[in-house]
């Protein structure tokens, strides 16, 4: 039985998303895509660099016919340059379905949650499709949901710390109470780490930092392709109750 | 020639269109998103649209990022 997912009308097998930042080369980054199964990448909008027009990008290394691009707004710290960005994103490839985020401090990229909502209605309205980075907090991904966002999108722990899902228990409120897909972005910093957010059962993970800075990029897209089903094949099954005390497994009756 | 800030520095180009600029910049006009002064021009007007003195451009398009 396939296992899908679906944002704003379209439908994914795998569901984990990763990022295209910090690899060493596009070769390593394209053969990381591909270990991880991934149907979505994110994309950054940033200037050409007009003294060097022939320099590689991207897109000639993933192709965006064949994975999804989603432009994000990273580095965007106010709702203003968000909406321009994505403006533009929108302009360059085409695609509606976008990732918002609006940072609040450079030192724990914690989003601003004033200026994110206010950009995610101003994109609702433009027909935007935004998936949208936020604190996770369950009050403010239900504001999120109402102001248009297709996808919740709470943080795990800060960007690029690694540091794994810090609250399960906001994580499981926001999955709960949304009827729009929720996956965890950014904090993951194992395999064990993405399980964990499928386990609560969140529709997806996105990452980046926890494959690009790992000693074996493609073998950690691998494992965190792995870690994602698992997790998610996990929550599917219901995990057993917690006891206080131990419970043995084999029969007592019939002991020597 | 005219003096334009194209991607956030000062820029003497020739007298054309957006899409003059953007070929003479020897970029494919399919892989960026041109603003003009905080304005979208959509790529399929690049060619309608001249440069004007002072016009402040931005050139964009998808480098690698994560979140």
């Amino acid at each position: 039985m396939t296992d899908s997912w679906s944002v704003a009308g379209r439908t994914f097998t795998s569901r984990l998303i990763v990022g295209t930042g910090k690899y060493k080369d596009f070769e390593q980054n394209a053969a990381a895509v591909e270990a991880s199964g991934a149907e979505i990448v994110t994309v950054a909008v940033r200037r050409v660099n007009v003294s060097d027009p022939t320099a590689p990008m991207l897109t000639d290394f993933i192709d965006p016919r064949k994975i999804t691009y989603l432009p994000n707004t990273a580095g965007c710290f106010n709702a203003d340059d968000a909406i321009r960005t994505l403006r533009l994103a929108r302009e360059a490839g085409g695609w509606d379905l976008v990732k918002l985020e609006v940072l609040g401090e450079a030192k724990t990229l914690y989003p601003n949650m004033r200026e994110t909502l206010e950009a995610t209605e101003v994109l609702a309205k433009e027909g935007f499709l935004p998936m949208v980075y936020c604190v996770d907090d369950p009050i403010a991904a239900k504001q999120l949901e109402d102001a248009g966002a297709v996808a919740i999108m709470p943080l795990g722990a800060p960007i690029g710390s690694g540091l794994g899902i810090q609250n399960r228990v906001t994580i499981r409120l926001i999955v709960e109470g949304a009827s729009v897909p929720v996956l965890v972005d950014a904090g993951v910093g194992t395999a064990s780490d993405a399980a964990v957010a499928m386990e609560l059962g969140c529709d997806g993970v996105l990452m980046n930092t926890a494959i690009a800075e790992a000693k074996d990029p493609i073998r950690m897209a691998r494992a965190m392709r792995q870690a994602v089903e698992a997790g998610r094949d996990a929550y599917l099954a219901g995990r057993m109750g917690l006891r206080r005390y131990a419970d043995p497994s084999s029969p007592l009756a019939g002991l020597i | 020639m005219i003096s334009v800030i194209l991607n956030g520095e000062p820029r003497q180009v020739r007298e054309g269109s957006i899409a003059d600029l953007v070929a003479s910049l020897g970029l494919d006009v399919k892989k960026v998103a041109v603003e003009r002064n905080r304005a979208i021009v959509p790529r399929s007007t690049l060619a309608d649209v001249a440069l004007v003195e002072g016009d402040a451009l931005e050139i964009v398009h998808f480098v690698g990022g994560g979140c």
